[in-house]
């Protein structure tokens, strides 16, 4: 035990300096810059894109972590997930590709965590082609090494890719077996037990949509939300977001966007749920990184228009 | 001829969907119509495999710029293919899941495809640093308005923007910076994203009546309607 002491509080130490030591040398080179702009000197973009580098990799590779309170929009589908009964029959799609996935895998991750600790039976299905490997991802990560006793068929299913984007949620919104007659690993529909009781997404106790392309959470909403009068929510990338703003409350009873919305979850889970106190929580730790190149980037805004009022002092005065 | 079969085919088409919507009987119609849809969309997979080799093929044989690319592109395709369809290392039989864990095409998905797509999305984060840097500037009363919000949103979507004005009483709570954040999404943007959606409803449902009754006919390669 003393041996492992010594050897981690060196590490913690030098955690502790590199984070002090990186913080300080963007806090300097931002002033060394913003010194520079009073002159009116523009900033090339190789000098953006290194203190982006910098603002990124130094919380990465000395993490830091920030305490998160759920806002409404996050809580609200936290709530609905957690005032199901255990049972409920929940679906998740996963419409998203790798390029999405550092943004909206965290919220799938803790969707499926949160499900399946409460004991609802959760449906996989996807929009996206890349969906079904997003899938394995979680199956990895979650429910292999957190829900050992889940069993396929019984607590979870994954329906897997069918090609036709809104066709397909056309189709099931009144018939699942017509669109999947078998499951991904082809266990014929109605020996699935998970469906016990279910026809259609109008059975269904909540649907949430994660990704932010097309297809997506703008199709469920149209083509089974409206129709089906089945509680919507969803998880998208930051940028979508304020997209979908119209939708909540009334057709999207919750929305997730970005980083910052997983990391929401995240800690209403862990402090809900203390068990996934050590559990991965990869939007958590994302925030450390997002909150410095915010801070970057609005340094340069700062900057950027100091340059930009020297300069046309300059040349008013000339 | 050629014109009348693929317009009364639309109209047709076009006039029942919109029917099975209306008539509870005619549901069914619409479903069947729109596995048919489904059933014709796998075959755009095929399409676009074919225009994928079609175009790279020519690159190639062309020698075209860059035309090296082409053949990492051509490799690929055929070993992503051949992992998929013959399910190569699979630990199931040939009826499990072609992502099951441990088969070599989720093994070169998590361990390429998917880093090398985050890659690429990451990028952007240089560029609109950079971008924000040289356009948030206030040059008019417009521009000072957008800077404002930007830096409020920004804010407000880290830690910090609630450490700032933590000390802003519950009654005012408006002014913390995340409700301000907050407030400015479900006011002025809501206002804005809901404006931009019912015009695009209100053009789709223009668009898909001037398809239904012939009037907009360039999908048919006719210009002149």
């Amino acid at each position: 035990m003393t041996v492992h002491n010594s050897l981690i509080l060196p590490l913690v130490t030098f955690h502790d300096v590199g984070m002090v030591v990186s913080l300080l040398a963007i806090a300097a080179g931002l002033i060394w810059l913003f010194i520079r702009s009073l002159k009116g000197m523009e900033v090339d973009r190789r000098i953006i894109f290194l203190f982006i580098f910098a603002a990124v990799a130094a919380p990465l590779l000395f993490p830091f972590t920030f305490s998160e309170k759920a806002t409404p929009v996050v809580k609200a589908l936290f709530n609905k997930v957690e005032s199901l009964p255990p049972g409920s029959h929940v679906l998740l799609s996963y419409d998203f590709d790798p390029a999405m996935a550092p943004e909206v895998q965290p919220m799938a991750n803790a969707f499926t965590r949160h499900c399946l600790e409460k004991g609802h039976k959760v449906i996989y299905m996807c929009l996206f082609a890349t969906g079904q490997g997003q899938f394995e991802e979680t199956m990895r990560d979650v429910i292999a090494p957190e829900f050992p006793d889940k069993v396929d068929g019984v607590d979870y299913v994954n329906l897997g890719y069918k090609a036709g984007n809104e066709g397909v949620l056309n189709v099931i919104v009144t018939d699942f077996e017509k669109m999947f007659p078998t499951d991904v690993n082809t266990v014929p529909y109605d020996s699935i037990e998970v469906f016990k009781g279910i026809k259609s997404c109008k059975d269904l106790d909540l649907i949430i949509s994660i990704g932010g392309g097309r297809p997506g959470i703008k199709e469920w909403v149209l083509f089974v939300g409206d129709q089906a009068d089945v509680p919507i929510a969803t998880g998208v990338a930051a940028v979508v977001a304020p997209q979908l703003y119209p939708y909540y409350p009334k057709q999207l009873l919750g929305l997730l966007g970005g980083i910052k919305g997983a990391a929401e979850y995240e800690s209403e889970l862990v402090r809900n749920y203390p068990r996934f106190k050590d559990s991965p929580t990869p939007g958590l730790k994302m925030m450390g990184p997002q909150t410095l190149a915010h801070m970057v980037i609005m340094s340069f805004i700062v900057i950027g228009n100091i340059i930009f009022f020297t300069q046309r002092r300059r040349e008013r005065k000339s | 001829m050629k014109r009348q079969v693929p317009l009364f085919i639309t109209f047709f088409v076009g006039t029942l969907l919109i029917l099975s919507v209306f008539i509870p009987p005619m549901e069914n119609l619409g479903e069947n119509f729109t596995l048919f849809f489904d059933i014709i969309a796998v075959f755009a997979f095929f399409l676009g495999g074919g225009n994928l080799l079609r175009v790279h093929f020519k690159k190639l044989s062309k020698k075209k710029r860059d035309w090296q690319y082409s053949i990492v592109t051509i490799c690929g395709f055929f070993f992503m293919l051949a992992a998929g369809l013959f399910k190569i290392g699979n630990p199931g039989d040939i009826a499990s899941s072609v992502t099951a864990e441990g088969s070599l095409f989720q093994t070169i998905y998590t361990n390429m495809f998917v880093p090398l797509g985050s890659t690429m999305y990451a990028l952007l984060g240089f560029f609109v640093a950079s971008a924000s840097y040289r356009a948030f500037r206030a040059k008019n009363r417009e521009a000072t308005i957008l800077l404002i919000a930007a830096f409020i949103i920004l804010l407000g979507r880290t830690p910090f923007g609630t450490m700032l004005t933590v000390w802003i009483p519950d009654s005012m709570s408006i002014a913390q910076i995340p409700n301000l954040a907050i407030w400015i999404m479900n006011s002025f943007n809501l206002a804005g994203q809901r404006a931009i959606l019912i015009g695009i409803g209100l053009g789709v449902v223009s668009m898909s009546l001037r398809l239904i009754l012939g009037v907009e006919r360039t999908y048919l390669g006719d210009d002149s309607a």
